[in-house]
């Protein structure tokens, strides 16, 4: 006989207000229904209100975790309305943020899945390294969670020499850090045995229920935004991560390669950091429409907007990674344990109040 | 197989003090990137309004008419610094926040 449990949205495991309704049989999960809307904020319309400058403060608090690559997203979508081309270094500086960025959500993420499974003492180890990554934000920045720094037609801060050394130190201490933590989280036998063949994803479902980000790449689809090349990323040669083992193990490691792969790229972009202005000058208001997308730490974002020629946007419309990656981890938890459906969900790193804006 | 893998990191936090500061105690100086708080030098100030376009929060307001002001809503600021960088006269500054009023 099935029964029916209300999974969150207020659940100790869950970072944020996310509620699936598991149909259980015994112990096994014959199905999952979502159900969102807890933190709707209504920031799409507010930004319909304000002018399309204002907006780009107002789009980087969508989410606290990838706030950059959001104000990132929208200024590359004005910046494609307007016809304003980006100075290279402000291209580079971009590079560097949004891979800070994607440091320290994978490391939250990655310290969030710990604590899924019971591994208090690495959650805790794992936030301890993040905070490496959060000062060199708010030493480049003035902020740690909210950047500012982006702005349309280039950056509004720049990094000097000191400051890059700063960063490079920071960056130094992250690596040596996950050298000791990375064994931990990828070979020890207590952790394996809670996610080596855990909600399996295979590369067709994935593929056809549109996974994006880690969650994608660990079903051995070879796809990431960043290979397009945008800001500087088709310059400092870019890799995709990818893993072919489908389960939340390789989940974890496409996001530890990628904790290493940011590693690099920041430190590659700051060596060939050019000599330029950071903003190209524009005059005018946007109008016509766009698409355009970026790689966040949880995958694929993407931007529609549509100007009228006015200060004010007609629409403004984000499809976040993770409302992308819902209907994959349906899928993942249909068979699963009742005991394995936080690891699961923490697999794919749920952002809700990014779903949900 | 491999167990215990933490084990050398437990030791190491026993034997090693802890990592957070005694706060409010022991503060930590603050980076020189710092947005603090907003300050106006008023007798600069032309009160041509621009900050108050600029601010994406509508947080500061400016008047003209019937006489000169610039007002400021501190609770909603965001500390952005959009203001500070438009300002013409550069009659506003974000300073630290542990520097006296």
């Amino acid at each position: 006989m099935s029964m029916l449990i209300p999974y969150g949205p207020q659940h100790p495991v869950l970072p944020e207000p996310l509620q699936l309704r598991l149909e259980i049989n015994d112990e096994k999960v014959i199905s999952a229904m979502p159900v969102i809307g807890y933190v709707h904020r209504g920031l799409e319309k507010l930004a319909e209100q304000k002018d399309f400058q204002q907006d780009t403060y107002l789009i980087e608090r969508v989410c606290g975790i990838c706030s950059f690559i959001h104000s990132l997203t929208y200024c590359m979508g004005i910046e494609e309305m307007m016809n304003i081309a980006v100075p290279p270094r402000a291209n580079y500086l971009r590079v560097v943020w949004s891979e800070l960025h994607r440091m320290h959500s994978h490391l939250l993420a990655l310290g969030l899945l710990a604590d899924a499974f019971g591994f208090e003492n690495l959650f805790m180890q794992l936030w301890q390294t993040r905070e490496h990554v959060m000062d060199a934000m708010e030493a480049t920045t003035g902020g740690r969670v909210m950047l500012g720094s982006c702005c349309i037609g280039g950056v509004r801060k720049d990094i000097d020499p000191a400051q890059a050394k700063f960063v490079l130190d920071q960056v130094a201490k992250v690596e040596k850090e996950l050298k000791e933590l990375v064994p931990v989280l990828l070979d020890d036998y207590g952790v394996k045995q809670r996610l080596v063949g855990v909600g399996v994803l295979d590369p067709q479902a994935a593929y056809s229920r549109g996974a994006v980000g880690p969650t994608l790449r660990a079903s051995g689809v070879r796809r990431d935004h960043r290979m397009t090349g945008y800001c500087a990323y088709g310059e400092l040669g870019f890799e995709p991560v990818v893993r072919k083992e489908c389960d939340c193990y390789a989940r974890t490691d496409v996001r530890v390669g990628e904790l290493h792969q940011s590693i690099d790229l920041v430190r590659r972009a700051l060596a060939k950091l050019p000599d330029s202005e950071l903003k190209t000058p524009f005059k005018g208001n946007p109008s016509g429409e766009v698409a355009v997308r970026a790689e966040q730490p949880r995958g694929e974002v993407l931007y529609y907007l549509r100007g009228n020629g006015t200060d004010k946007l007609d629409r403004l419309r984000v499809r976040t990674p993770t409302f992308a990656n819902i209907a994959p981890l349906l899928g993942m938890l249909v068979g699963c344990n009742l005991a394995d459906v936080a690891v699961i969900i923490l697999s794919t790193d749920p952002c809700i109040s990014c779903t949900e804006r | 197989m491999k167990l215990f893998t933490i084990f050398g990191n437990i030791v190491r936090n026993t034997i090693r003090g802890p990592v957070t500061r005694n706060y409010p105690a022991k503060v930590r100086d603050p980076f020189p990137t710092e947005r603090g708080r907003l300050i106006i030098e008023s007798d600069k100030c032309i009160y041509c309004g621009i900050c108050s376009k600029k601010c994406p929060s509508n947080a500061i307001t400016v008047t003209r008419q019937p006489e000169k002001s610039w007002k400021f809503e501190r609770f909603r600021c965001i500390l952005c610094g959009s203001c500070v960088e438009s300002c013409p006269k550069k009659c506003l500054h974000l300073v630290s926040r542990l520097e006296k009023e």
